[in-house]
């Protein structure tokens, strides 16, 4: 039941009738020694972790999640929603808030779910939490809806790449964009079909997004990113509800995102040589940080 | 490569990145674990993407966390240079132009108290995946995410096939196999993978073998 592609995962979905979360446990168990059930433990025991990272960020108690740059701004974004009209609506910028949380854990050295990379890792939790709280969905919808994310996942890891040194950051932000959108339909009913167009619409929005880290580390523009990540996967999610198509089909946008990530100049490409990170404050921040402007 | 949803949701790990942390982590762990000794001494030269963002992705206590035993998402990682040097751990770290490889490669220089030394050389690809791509002065290729049998034994017509009937005959299933000879000299080097685990009793039978001079397992890891 392996599939090289999203064609092929919709034909599969397609013939023997399953929804793209059947496809993914089936195939692990195939490929793997463990049960259905017990993919989906582990399945659900990293969402249990994610909802740890989105808590721990959000938490007044906790004094210590933050590195060089960054730190507060998802407790900050909370008390902006909860007390004033937002501009987003309370649901993206409650979703935007998560995702800035783990992003802020993951940077003090705490523990994350990386999805599928950690300068990712506040996309999926974000959109996979915000969502389940406006609709009240069940946790075993939200486990489907990540087990759809991993096959995405797996299509562009196959058919182009997830690293920011080889793809920069539409590589990482992007597919985890991808991912999420893909999330989204599932636990709000949607088809096949209708994931992988999500998916297709998040990735072309990022697509040519360079991964330029001021200082070379996973803060700035990192944490922000995964902001734009969290909520262009809604907005995807969103349009593919509504019945809008993306133009160029999934398979095609993710073969692109991989050429695209080849043409990218190595110093877009997480070498922080390029971007942000080279411009006159990002230089002074480095050199703040670390005592030098070059690293040798 | 068959990807696992593990691959995508997944490793769980202590940031802040994939690549020049977990992976980090994982590529000192395997090295020391192909090493087989408590390492005294260790060198890093890291290439490209690695060596130009390792001080603030904790890749340096990433690597040194692994080399000393701790995997990816072990709470030590941070504290990785204040354990090393209560060990009396020599560390190291360089950049070096390492030629035609990943952007995010790593050479480990290992040596034990009782002189012994090894290189290896890995690369982080992404996701915390990695890939062991040089044992000494053999050019390798695997993950350490199924068992692992790495064997160095004089390169004689049926050492192959008394090899694998050892495991055949503990109903060892082998994934992957790839045999690597030294152009140079009479050895050669068996690259095994394996789904299950593979007993102490089988890696003895085959150590006791004629020809074969040494053999390693690296248990799969499972983050």
């Amino acid at each position: 039941m392996n599939y090289k592609n999203g064609k092929e995962l919709l034909a599969i979905c397609k013939e023997k009738n399953l929804a793209i979360y059947d496809v993914a446990i089936l195939n692990e168990s195939i490929n793997s020694s463990l049960t259905k059930e017990e993919i989906y433990n582990v399945m659900k025991n990293n969402l249990d972790i994610m909802k740890n990272s989105i808590e721990k960020g959000l938490d007044e108690k906790e004094k210590n999640i933050k590195g060089f740059m960054i730190g507060g701004e998802a407790k900050k974004l909370k008390r902006f929603y909860e007390n004033n009209k937002s501009i987003c609506g309370k649901t993206m910028s409650k979703a935007i808030s998560y995702a800035l949380s783990v992003m802020e854990v993951n940077v003090s050295m705490g523990r994350i779910v990386a999805c599928p990379t950690a300068g990712s890792c506040g996309v999926l939790p974000a959109v996979l939490l915000a969502v389940k709280e406006k609709f009240d969905l069940d946790e075993e919808t939200v486990v489907k809806g990540l087990l759809t994310s991993s096959a995405v996942g797996i299509i562009i890891g196959k058919n182009a790449c997830l690293s920011g040194a080889e793809g920069g950051c539409q590589a990482e932000v992007g597919s985890a964009s991808a991912m999420a959108a893909a999330a989204i339909v599932e636990m709000l009913g949607g088809t096949p079909e209708q994931a992988l167009n999500a998916s297709a619409i998040a990735l072309k929005n990022l697509m040519g997004l360079i991964c330029d880290p001021v200082a070379g580390l996973v803060e700035a523009p990192c944490a922000k990113r995964n902001a734009i990540g969290t909520s262009n996967a809604m907005i995807s999610a969103e349009m593919t509800l509504a019945g809008i198509r993306s133009i160029i089909p999934f398979d095609e946008v993710v073969i692109a995102m991989g050429k695209v990530g080849k043409m990218l100049p190595v110093n877009l490409r997480e070498t922080a040589e390029g971007g942000i990170a080279t411009t006159p404050t990002g230089r002074k921040l480095r050199k703040k940080i670390f005592g030098e402007d070059k690293v040798n | 490569m068959e990807y696992s949803i593990f691959d995508i949701i997944g490793p769980v790990m202590i940031g802040p990145s994939s690549s020049h942390t977990a992976g980090a982590a994982k590529i000192g762990y395997i090295a020391r674990e192909i090493f087989g000794k408590e390492v005294s001494e260790v060198r890093f030269y890291l290439h490209g993407s690695f060596a130009k963002t390792y001080l603030g992705h904790g890749t340096d206590k990433a690597l040194l966390s692994g080399v000393m035993g701790f995997l990816p998402d072990d709470e030590r990682l941070r504290n990785a240079y204040e354990i090393a040097e209560k060990k009396g751990i020599k560390y190291k770290f360089n950049s070096k132009d390492l030629g035609d490889v990943h952007p995010n490669t790593v050479r480990i220089n290992m040596f034990s108290e009782d002189g012994h030394e090894m290189m290896v050389m890995g690369s982080s690809i992404g996701g915390g995946k990695v890939s062991i791509i040089k044992i000494n002065d053999f050019d390798v290729d695997f993950n350490g995410e199924y068992t692992t049998l790495i064997t160095k034994h004089l390169d004689r017509p049926g050492v192959m096939a008394a090899i694998t009937s050892i495991l055949a005959k503990d109903k060892v299933n082998i994934a992957f196999m790839k045999l690597y000879r030294d152009a140079r000299g009479d050895y050669a080097r068996l690259i095994l993978e394996s789904d299950e685990e593979i007993e102490m009793c089988v890696l003895e039978d085959i150590k006791k073998m004629e020809y074969v001079d040494d053999v390693t397992k690296i248990d799969k890891l499972i983050l």
